[in-house]
């Protein structure tokens, strides 16, 4: 579905990504692992378009889209969520969705109909609050929520906007105890009707939903496979997982 | 609630002032009023730009003027029977409003749209640097052109009629004025309601959200660019009947930037702030210069007074809640 081909990306003499390929299959849940700093938001940006690679290429459904920039890529099915979430802080909780909704529709010329009257956006906002647990915080401004609040919406949003790939950026990062187990259910529906790369530090919700994982360090990736193999790669262990599993 | 009311109250004083003031015979001021109603059109369509979508054009001046001139050109020919222009095909000069009005609001919205297509490829204060420098290039090429009285202006013979009625007297071309506001104000507040005003304001507040979502920020931004840019234009041929004389200083930055003003004073992203916004200001340079010649010296600081203390402009004064700050 999603390819990442030798995917390079400098900053000044620091390689941020050094020659990164990885595919995440139909359906599959492909978690990308590695230490702060490892480049994983940045492998993040230029799936999404948001950087370009200094070299290397980026697949979608065998097209190649590395020129294309992020909403291009978002109208061809591809949605992400962000490490450091991304609202529309002075619009309500039911219009951030509902803008989402109107981008997946591709429809934003509208002059007349009010956009809460407009049963196209609503019908499908209002089940995706519900979904999101957060039907009753739908009229007051998205920045007013909690922060555990903005993380549900912002993955709500995401899939609002029904992608065929998700890219998602530490989704559980401050959440609470509680709620991490609740996001990794809401995500375990979602296999095998999304494709999902899922970059976390949660080793937990990594092992829960994982079919394969790939190992980042330094820019470079060190190690991908099962997660039965990547548990046991020594490298690994050494590199980054050792000291998260085995506490 | 109280917004509502103040928009009721405000309509009411608009639709009353001209009773009022024929009754205390005072009709002279019907003029004054006509040009606030003018440069509150103007100030509102900016607001799609400014306080909507977050563009701050300091270049809208070029459009307000452009349309002047058009209105004002057109007049000009057809008083002299001459052709504006003769080749590829022959355009004569018009005094009749529904071709005149639509076909200012056309250039100048071509002009919003090609200036637009440029700018908006620009961020911040480039943006704001390009817009200004695109507005000088129009005020030049209008003094550079000496059938039109270059520095000097152009007399504008008469006025337009309306399917034939004339709009001459104070009191037809007031009517006119206000009727396009309102047309205006209606239609752009359920615009920014709906899917286009989602999208306008979405790309405001986060630009990279709007981006991963998929809205064509760039389109939607050029489209607001344009429509306001036409508005604009619309309310410069309103000013042009009014004042029966267009010159080069409607399209100067002095001008854009009194529109950003209204827009800031009254209150940005409330489209009614702007129109409020462009009535103080005028008042208050009319009252001023009456007093001292020295009247921007006390303008200035009152403005910062309002910009600093009353964030949210004076709309949110009166009508207790604002746009954004
Ligand atoms: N815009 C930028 N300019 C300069 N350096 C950057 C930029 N973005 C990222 N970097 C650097 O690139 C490296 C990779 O950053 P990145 O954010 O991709 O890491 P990460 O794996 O997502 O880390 P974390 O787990 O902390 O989120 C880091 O050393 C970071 O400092
Ligand atoms: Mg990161």
């Amino acid at each position: 579905m999603l390819e990442a081909r030798g995917l390079t990306r400098r900053f000044g003499a620091l390689a941020a990504n050094e020659d990164v390929t990885l595919t995440l299959a139909a359906g599959e849940c492909h978690a990308v692992i590695g230490p702060n700093g490892a480049g994983k938001s940045t492998l993040v940006a230029m799936l999404a378009g948001e950087q370009r690679p200094d070299g290397g290429s980026v697949m979608l459904a065998g097209e190649d889209i590395t020129s294309l920039g992020p909403a291009a890529r978002a109208r061809r099915g591809i949605a992400r969520s962000f490490q450091i979430t991304q609202l529309c802080r002075d619009l309500t909780v039911r219009e951030n969705v509902m803008l989402a909704v109107q981008a997946a529709s591709g429809w934003h010329w509208g002059f007349l109909r009010a956009a809460r009257n407009d049963r196209g956006l609503t019908v499908d906002a209002d089940a995706s609050l519900a979904a999101a647990g957060l039907a009753s915080r739908a009229h007051i401004p998205a920045g007013l929520l909690s922060h555990g609040e903005q993380r549900q919406l912002e993955l709500a949003i995401a899939l609002s906007q029904a992608p065929r790939v998700l890219l998602l950026d530490e989704p559980a990062a401050g959440l609470g105890a509680a709620e991490t187990p609740a996001l990794a259910a809401r995500l375990a529906a979602l296999k095998g009707r999304i494709a999902m790369l899922l970059v976390e530090h949660d080793m937990d919700t990594v092992f829960a939903l994982a079919d394969r994982i790939t190992v980042l360090a330094g820019g470079r990736v060190i190690a991908s496979g099962a997660p039965a193999e990547i548990r046991a790669n020594r490298a690994v262990r050494e590199a980054y997982l050792g000291d998260v599993v085995d506490a | 609630m109280r917004e509502r009311a103040a928009v009721a109250v405000g309509l009411a004083l608009l639709v009353a002032a001209p009773f009022v003031l024929e009754a205390m015979d005072e009709a002279f001021l019907l003029s004054v009023l006509t040009r606030m109603l003018a440069y509150a059109l103007a100030a509102a369509a900016l607001d799609l730009v400014l306080g909507y979508g977050g563009m701050v054009s300091f270049g809208h001046g070029a459009f307000l003027g452009t349309g002047a001139y058009v209105a004002g050109v057109l007049l000009h020919h057809r008083a002299d029977g001459t052709a504006v222009i003769d080749w590829p095909v022959r355009i004569g000069g018009t005094a009749e409003a529904l071709v005149a009005w639509p076909a200012a609001a056309l250039v100048s919205g071509l002009l919003a749209a090609a200036i637009g297509a440029i700018s908006l490829r620009t961020r911040a204060v480039h943006f704001i640097m390009i817009t200004l420098a695109f507005a000088q290039m129009v005020f030049f090429l209008v003094l550079a052109l000496p059938q039109y009285g270059g520095t000097d202006g152009l007399m504008v013979p008469g006025r337009n009629v309306l399917v034939g009625a004339s709009l001459a007297g104070d009191a037809p071309l007031y009517w006119a004025a206000l009727a396009l506001l309102v047309a205006f104000l209606a239609f752009a507040r359920s615009a920014m309601a709906a899917r286009f005003g989602l999208a306008l304001k979405g790309a405001r507040m986060n630009e990279r959200r709007a981006l991963a979502l998929g809205v064509p920020v760039y389109r939607i931004r050029l489209a607001a660019f344009t429509l306001s840019g036409a508005v604009a234009g619309l309310a410069g041929a309103v000013l042009a009947n009014q004042s029966s004389f267009v010159s080069p200083d409607l399209l100067s930055w002095q001008r854009s930037g009194e529109l950003m003003v209204m827009v800031i004073l009254g209150g940005q992203g409330t489209l009614f702030g702007p129109v409020l916004g462009a009535i103080a200001l005028l008042a208050a340079e009319e009252e001023l210069a009456a007093l001292t010649e020295h009247w921007m010296l006390i303008l200035g600081p009152a403005l910062l007074v309002v910009v600093l203390f009353f964030r949210g402009g004076l709309w949110r004064v009166v009508a207790g809640k604002g746009g954004h700050a």
